[in-house]
């Protein structure tokens, strides 16, 4: 291994700096406490917590999850326990414990996200805001927020009018759009500091001995290295269009070498989703790997790495 | 879930024995220190495939036995059935093959403190826990009745040693190739009657426990059960092992299996065929 104890991992969303590259994803980290018992959660630059919506949600029926080919689906429907208790028993452990926290968002309208948006404004020791759009919109026939330009544009409007100026606004987009860095140039626009990319695909398997779809909400998101490419072409894209908005990129890394394709297309830092599943110090492992595979390239920070593949 | 899986670790783990035993495979496993923490209930999460698989996803085997010393150091054994592609794989490997496995992982069985009279009824593998249960309940002065049930006599896991530690076996088998004909819970009320039984421990599939709560409601007997529900993680962190169970001021839940469980009181999981979300669970 190549020694270099200057080497400079740091990352900047808004006005916050972040000591580590390497971020849990929304919804696949649980509530931190869970990975705590594999590994300290200060190596993270953050937890980001589960998508937390207004109310408590059951989230949807079982069987909820299918294996795919290097990959899986969910349809965990955004279970949780809603922002009161979220911030009564999550967020106070995580802050105790050191963790950095950056909180995702769901809601079903806009006036959701604005009024999660004011609700987590006042809480002390919050990182960041991740607000993932990949949500039906109730007053729009259900249509996903990131799917709609006008719609994305709006939400991460309010969020910026009703969360101040301190906390980065990262605004994670769905790889389901004909043009994704249309999406992207609404939100940056909006005010996103970052932007989060990406979130799952949606897929569907069919039981052949049942004849019906294996999961129970039919249709689930596919994580995992399966969806890499999507994620690094969505991140190579969005990075050519928008050089100066950083992005956390995600979508299959399980290992330094994935992590550096995010980086080499555009990523500023990485979350690990799904990988945690299969290796609970996956975000050790990657976070190690992404340190040494820079320096063997010759590389002194994160920052001087990302989007080099856009280089002539 | 506080406190849960506090020891657990993830380990390269080395296999010393691989054996087909009627339509399982019984494994034992070099952990090291793993095993001084293992409980009857706990189960373990193996990685399949090896480096290069397209399965990313890790699959959870109940613990049968563990060992904390011996020839090899803390031994785990598992008893696995080879259903699915990973499952298979993992029966396939060879002795002094290593895998990554992670546990002791979940909620173990609760050992009463008085030596009760108990019955353990186990459908198919799932008897594999409770041969190790049994032990620790007859080191406790615990009267020890086990029912084994399956569809077939293949599919009974019942291995000499493990007959040692109860005080009587029945076994039940759905064609009759074995024991009595029919299920293990048509000979239920007739043992609990006979032996005063005063608690029930189950493990197998979902509609056997059910079956198995809906008696040891009718005679007002305690019953753990460790649930079966498909995990993509097995450490709490992905919320796909959920079943709907009533928390301790009576709310229904969606809970995790992995982390909340396997070990459940069945008088708290909501059992239903259908699979929904039950009325009234919180957040529906
Ligand atoms: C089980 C599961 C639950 C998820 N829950 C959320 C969520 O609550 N909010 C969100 O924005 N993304 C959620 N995601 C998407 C991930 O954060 C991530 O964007 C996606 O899975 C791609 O990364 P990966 O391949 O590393 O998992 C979830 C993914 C999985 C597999
Ligand atoms: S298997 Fe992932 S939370 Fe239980």
């Amino acid at each position: 291994m190549v020694e270099n104890s200057n080497f400079d991992m740091r990352v900047k969303f808004g006005q916050k700096y972040f000591d580590s590259p390497v971020f849990t994803a929304s919804g696949c980290a649980g509530s931190g406490k869970e990975l705590s018992q594999f590994f300290p959660l200060t190596e993270l630059g953050a937890v980001v917590t589960k998508s937390i919506a207004l109310k408590p949600r059951s989230g949807r029926a079982t069987p909820r999850m299918a294996e795919t080919p290097s990959g899986m689906l969910n349809s965990i429907g955004l279970q949780g326990p809603g922002i009161d208790q979220f911030l009564e028993d999550d967020i106070p452990w995580l802050v105790a414990n050191q963790a950095r926290v950056i909180v995702s968002i769901s809601g079903e309208s806009v006036d959701d996200y604005a009024s999660l948006a004011r609700r987590l404004r006042v809480v002390p020791g919050l990182s960041g805001i991740e607000v993932n759009i990949s949500c039906p919109n109730v007053e729009n026939r259900g249509l996903v927020f990131a799917c709609d330009p006008v719609a994305s544009r709006e939400v991460i409007e309010a969020v910026r009018r009703n969360i101040g100026g301190e906390l980065p606004i990262i605004a994670k987009l769905s790889p389901d759009v004909t043009d994704i860095v249309q999406i992207a140039g609404e939100v940056i626009s909006a005010g996103a500091d970052a932007l989060a990319l990406i979130n799952t695909l949606l897929g569907m398997v069919i039981d052949i001995d049942k004849q019906r779809p294996k999961l129970a909400g039919k249709t689930g998101g596919l994580s995992g290295p399966a969806i890499r490419p999507v994620a690094v072409r969505a991140i190579y894209q969005v990075h050519s269009a928008f050089k100066n908005t950083p992005i956390l990129g995600m979508g299959g890394v399980s290992c330094g070498k994935d992590a550096l394709e995010m980086i080499f297309a555009g990523a500023s830092a990485v979350s690990i989703g799904t990988a945690n599943f299969g290796n609970p110090t996956a975000a050790i492992k990657v976070k190690k790997e992404i340190r040494e595979l820079l320096l063997e390239r010759g590389f002194n920070s994160i920052s001087e790495a990302v989007g080099v593949a856009h280089n002539e | 879930m506080t406190g849960i899986n506090r020891k657990a670790q993830q380990r390269s783990v080395e296999i010393i024995s691989n054996k087909k035993v009627g339509a399982y495979h019984h494994m034992v496993f070099a952990v090291g220190d793993m095993a001084t923490f293992a409980k009857p209930g706990n189960f373990v999460a193996i990685s399949v495939g090896g480096s290069n698989s397209s399965m990313i996803l890790r699959r959870a085997f109940a613990i049968y036995r563990s060992s904390d010393r011996g020839q090899y150091g803390g031994t785990i054994e598992l008893v696995v059935a080879p259903h699915g592609q990973g499952s298979k794989w993992l029966t396939s490997l060879e002795i002094h093959d290593h895998v990554d496995m992670v546990g002791p992982l979940g909620v173990s069985f609760g050992i009463p403190a008085q030596p009760v009279s108990a019955l353990l009824v186990g459908g198919g593998y799932g008897s594999a826990p409770l041969f190790g249960l049994a032990e620790v309940l007859k080191e406790r002065g615990c009267r020890v009745d086990m029912i084994l049930g399956a569809s077939i006599a293949g599919k009974i896991y019942a291995p000499l040693e493990g007959k040692r530690s109860v005080n009587s076996l029945t076994v039940t088998t759905e064609d009759g190739s074995t024991g009595s004909k029919g299920k293990v819970t048509d000979v239920m009320p007739e043992l609990i009657e006979k032996y005063k039984t005063e608690i029930i421990y189950s493990c197998g599939p979902m509609p056997m426990l059910a079956a198995v709560d809906s008696i040891a409601e009718q005679f007002g007997i305690m019953h753990q059960c460790a649930v079966e529900e498909s995990m993509a993680c097995g450490i709490g962190v992905c919320m796909t092992c959920v079943l709907p169970v009533k928390d301790e001021n009576g709310v229904i839940k969606m809970t995790r299996s992995c982390i909340d469980g396997p070990v459940m009181d069945g008088s708290r999981v909501i059992w239903s065929s259908n699979r929904q979300i039950p009325e009234g669970t919180w957040g529906a």
